[in-house]
């Protein structure tokens, strides 16, 4: 008995501080504060802030987006729809380096895409997908997107096939169009799952690395640099301080979310 | 009435196109692209298009990049990070869960509180290299494997203390009753009903820990250990491949293989894992 209750969280918590307990250091240093003064006066903290903020949302909308969308399209159980689900699962399995590596290949400006847009309007096309401040960071959230739809879409699926068939047979008899009966019966029965999908998109993207580095590297003048690619970048250049100081940054950004989320998720589970 | 059930039926009918229209354009085009450039000469693959290439060299970039590649370290790196992480989150995520789910007082709920929050807070990534460096794993696969199961743990005793609930605790008195140890009451009795949550769990560590390389790179960057990611990393930053697409894609397709395989011969299960747990 004592060493399953006592140990085991023992153990626990000797594990926990490797992701936990370092976070709070630069607090401890007596010269921590002056890297949060360079970061704050250089203006790079607001702007990764911002960007990081701006890349979440975009990504946690376009995945939920098209997570439902092909919930709803492929919801029958037919042997099309597996084969199709099966295949917007696969880019879950790429890595995110690859992804951004084929995205980054497709949206060259003599790339993939400009090409096929170019046959399809007749004309020469030659936007440049990654090279633009402002819009860059919306096609990058929609390449993120794209490589998480498919578990977005799965989970959807699992949502629907909670809600009983009688409830939409009902809405139909009282005369509810296709688009009604989602907007008022099925939508709000979803909510466990658009929940569990929002989490975990602004989460997890807010933690996000592999896509943006792998197609823009945090270009161009540093408009899509979001919190991990500058402690990527300035542990490569050895500031230590300084991309530690941004990872408490980071880890704090995500508590403030995460707080109320957490008690949101538990009261769920307590409901349940 | 038939005029209206023929309105319902046309989108019904519709349905397999559209779907298809969309695999096509949405997957396959991106999923082309990779074949078509791995399967081409360097000069050909300079810039990626949609082209068929003018001969099929497929199996010798796979075979270039393979050696040049060192996929074969990279491949046992990936191993000796993915399969240890993977027992190690299970083992002690399963021991702790129990304890967390059966146990009540404010003392395990602040620790049931403390141990998920892992699953949203982000790890410290570098001052956990700095611990590391000073116990001296860092650039070891055992440093990475801690860092990992530290990360992961909170998903699984997530996913598992909320399964345990659900086990009637008649099973568990009974044992007791007869004389079973706690030993023998979590390996026989709640090891083999955990199967499910275990399943889930393997796949969704394995599918993040593989595909990982932010934290690879701070625990394992510049060291001899290397992960399949990581070297893709190395591979396509490093200047004798800039711009060699098509090594680069024959290295993103062996790297896919292995999980894709995996998934082609457990997809039931790891649909079903992955969605058990989300909608409850």
């Amino acid at each position: 008995m004592i060493v399953i209750f006592f140990v085991v969280p023992t153990v626990m918590n000797f594990i926990y501080p490797f992701t936990n307990w370092s976070a709070f250091k630069p607090g401890i240093q007596s010269a921590g504060l002056s890297n949060f003064r360079d970061i704050i006066n250089d203006g790079t903290l607001v702007s990764s802030l911002k960007i990081t903020l701006i890349y979440a949302v975009l990504v946690a909308l376009f995945q939920n987006l098209f997570g439902l969308g092909l919930a709803l399209l492929l919801e029958r159980d037919t042997r099309v729809n597996r084969f199709a689900r099966a295949l917007f699962f696969l880019p879950v399995l790429m890595s995110a380096l690859a992804v951004g590596y084929v995205f980054q290949a497709m949206l060259k400006p003599d790339g993939a895409l400009n090409s096929v847009l170019s046959t399809l309007l007749g004309h020469e096309v030659a936007v440049e997908w990654l090279g633009s401040t402002t819009w860059t960071i919306v096609t990058i959230a929609l390449v993120h997107a794209w490589k998480w739809m498919g578990l977005a879409m799965l989970v959807y699926l699992a949502g629907l096939k909670t809600i009983p068939e009688d409830l939409q047979e009902a809405a139909r008899i009282d005369g509810a169009g296709r688009w009604k009966a989602f907007w008022h019966i099925r939508l709000p029965l979803l909510a466990p799952a658009v929940t569990f999908n929002v989490a975990t998109a602004l989460l997890g993207t807010m933690n996000g690395f592999d896509v943006v580095q792998a197609t823009t590297g945090g270009g161009p003048a540093r408009s899509t640099e979001v919190l991990n690619i500058f402690i990527f970048r300035t542990f490569g250049q050895g500031l230590y301080a300084q991309s530690t100081a941004m990872s408490l940054v980071l880890f704090l950004s995500i508590l403030v979310l995460a707080v109320p989320l957490v008690l949101f998720l538990r009261r769920r589970e307590q409901i349940i | 009435m038939s005029a209206k059930s023929s309105s319902r039926d046309l989108p019904r009918r519709l349905q397999p196109f559209a779907a298809l229209a969309l695999v096509t354009v949405v997957i396959g085009i991106p999923l082309w692209l990779v074949v078509a450039t791995a399967s081409k000469t360097t000069s050909e693959a300079l810039d990626p298009n949609l082209s068929l290439p003018s001969q099929w060299e497929l199996i010798d970039n796979l075979r270039q990049a393979f050696t040049e590649g060192e996929v074969l370290k990279a491949l046992l790196g990936s191993m000796l990070v993915v399969v240890p992480t993977v027992v190690a989150v299970l083992v002690l995520g399963a021991a702790a869960s129990w304890v967390l789910a059966r146990r009540g007082g404010r003392a395990t709920a602040v620790m049931y509180g403390f141990a998920i929050s892992g699953i949203l807070l982000p790890p410290a990534v570098i001052t956990v290299v700095l611990l590391l460096r000073q116990i001296g794993i860092a650039g070891s696969p055992i440093g990475m494997v801690a860092v990992y199961t530290g990360m992961y743990l909170s998903t699984v005793i997530f996913f598992m203390v909320g399964f345990i609930r659900t086990l009637p605790l008649e099973l568990e008195e009974a044992a007791r009753v007869d004389g079973a140890s706690p030993f023998i009451v979590f390996s026989r009795i709640i090891l083999p009903l955990l199967r499910p949550v275990i399943a889930t769990a393997t796949i969704l560590v394995c599918l993040y820990t593989w595909n990982d390389v932010f934290y690879a790179f701070f625990v394992l960057g510049g060291s001899g250990t290397s992960t399949l990611p990581l070297n893709l990393f190395k591979v396509a930053s490093a200047g004798l491949y800039l711009n060699n697409w098509n090594l680069i894609f024959a290295y993103v397709i062996l790297m896919t293989l292995p999980l894709l395989i995996v998934f082609i011969v457990a997809q039931r299960r790891i649909i079903a894992g992955i969605t058990s747990g989300a909608v409850k």
